[in-house]
């Protein structure tokens, strides 16, 4: 099947026509028996490694096996927010790989993902708070990735419904904003992804979940049992977010991961009035404003590990507090809907994007509460490793053995959510 | 939010409770004697468990004591709660296993 090309013109023919015509975006599949390689996991980091596999890498076959519906996992729950503001090397290289390819992607995949760079602004409340945004700032420019720092007067006047006032239980002393970042429409980047891999190729079969991992004598990868037969494949990557110890259980590999429930909530649509995104991470809101205009407002993580993709409701009035206290105009808002997403954490809040001990396996997992924003640069390197068995140079530090040597990455003070 | 099972004061509503991970991981007697990979096994790794977890939970804002419980996380319902010391119930009533 052809693509349809998306453009202006394009619309507007069909726009003439009554829009009649438009056909299905990509093939809904029945598995073969066999692939050169398959991605477990159709969010946005699988589509996105398939459609990397099959562009750069010249596979012949590729599948995305996703056992729900693609996107409709952590791709679809997140709060949409990207950045690149993370304080050590290894990171700022990973996430600001990631913030480039986000300034291009509508182009890439001919899918408007309505990346919005409008700038997110991260909020001090304390003297710790001022230090560490400070050396964050300075060492985020050390490694080119733009970041300043705001008195609450500019920061103010770059969000204005932001309460600066000395009313509050923890004023506002100050702001870290990182101009490039922004937001992307999240549903967009599944199905541009989906889409492009499609035309490409690819097989997007959904509805069938992995249940055994088959292995070779030599103890290589051969085969995957799903809930839809056996499909063989040499390579195999594993890009399940909150799953990936339940699969990975499969073939014998134990991670450093907790599975935890991560909630968001949005308010009735208003009118526009919130011009950026603001986080902080000391009181913990974050808050953003949709182009539907509801208010998206990202929660905390529950306090146990779970697998039940929802969480207490007294996650969500903590962080309402905090917004209420920000931005006082929004304390008559109504929430209309949350919802909670199964993040896997690892100890150093940073990912792992790697091989495995296992011949032909690799795995792309750890992204905590922040992977959205790093979609398209961990598609990039993890179709890298899959289809060269070795690890990008950018991806090269986040290894499972990292946990083992002592080389962690220890980003806790950069990750957005408080674990 | 949770409704907690405290072997001592029974159930209490989740806010008065810390939550503390996996249970049943005993530090190594001698540390020392570990390679890297051990260590990182104690340290580390987890069977992040879909299905019966279990777990250790202290009920903070109660009675102030520890204790381990089993909790099937695809539904978030507690199957039992035991003391510290303990051994995991074999199988307990309701267990979804």
């Amino acid at each position: 099947m052809s693509r349809q090309r998306f453009s202006g013109f394009a619309l507007l023919r069909r726009a003439l026509c009554g829009h009649r015509g438009w056909r299905p975006q990509w093939r809904k599949c029945e598995p073969k028996p066999a692939y050169d390689a398959v991605i477990v996991g159709g969010g946005g980091h699988g589509l996105g490694a398939a459609y990397h596999l099959a562009k750069e890498h010249g596979l012949g076959s590729v599948a995305v096996l996703e056992k729900g519906w693609i996107g409709g996992g952590n791709t679809g729950r997140n709060t949409t927010i990207i950045r690149s503001n993370y304080l050590f090397d290894e990171s700022a290289a990973l996430y600001d790989h990631s913030v480039k390819l986000w300034e291009n992607l509508s182009q890439e995949l001919n899918y408007n993902v309505m990346f919005s760079p409008r700038g997110v602004m991260m909020l001090a409340h304390t003297v710790h708070d001022v230090q560490v945004f400070k050396r964050h700032v300075h060492a985020n420019r050390c490694n080119g990735v733009d970041n300043e720092w705001l008195s609450p007067e500019e920061a103010k006047a770059f969000c204005p419904p932001l309460n600066i006032g000395d009313d509050m239980r923890y004023p506002v002393l100050g702001a870290a904003l990182q101009r490039r970042g922004g937001t992307a429409r999240h549903d967009a980047v599944a199905w541009g992804y989906a889409r492009a891999a499609d035309a490409l190729g690819v097989d997007i079969i959904e509805n069938c979940e992995v249940t055994g991992i088959r292995r070779d004598a030599q103890g290589r990868v051969e085969a995957l049992e799903t809930t839809r037969g056996p499909i063989g494949a040499r390579k195999v990557g594993i890009a399940a977010a909150g799953n990936t110890s339940a699969v990975l259980n499969l073939a014998g590999v134990r991670l450093p991961l907790e599975s935890y429930p991560l909630q968001a909530l949005v308010s009735e649509p208003v009118k526009p009035i919130f011009p950026c995104v603001v986080m902080s991470n000391t009181i913990h809101a974050y808050i953003s404003q949709s182009d539907k205009g509801e208010l998206v407002i990202g929660a905390g993580t529950d306090a146990y590990t779970s697998y039940t993709q929802r969480g207490a409701l007294h996650i969500n009035t903590h962080t309402l507090d905090a917004i209420c206290e920000l931005f006082p105009t929004f304390r008559r808002l109504r929430m209309m809907r949350n919802w909670g997403g199964i993040v896997d954490v690892t100890p150093d809040r940073s990912p792992i994007i790697a091989k495995t001990p296992v011949p032909g396996l690799y795995v792309n997992c750890g992204w905590g509460t922040g992977g959205f924003k790093a979609t398209p640069g961990s598609a990039h390197v993890f179709a890298w490793t899959i289809a060269r068995d070795e690890p990008h140079p950018i991806n090269a530090p986040f290894t499972i053995e990292r946990f083992r040597d002592g080389h962690l990455i220890d980003e806790a003070a950069a990750a957005a959510v408080a674990h | 939010m949770l409704l907690i099972p405290c072997p001592y004061c029974g159930k209490r509503p989740e806010l008065e409770f810390t939550y503390g991970g996996e249970a049943h991981l005993a530090r190594p007697a001698d540390p020392s004697q570990l390679d890297d990979r051990q260590w990182a096994e104690y340290l580390y790794m987890r069977t992040n468990t879909k299905g019966v977890h279990a777990e250790r939970w202290r009920h903070a804002r109660g009675c102030g004591r520890f204790f381990n419980a089993l909790r099937d996380t695809t539904s978030d319902r507690f199957v039992a709660s035991y003391r510290i010391g303990e051994p995991r119930p074999a199988r307990a009533a309701g267990d979804p296993r």
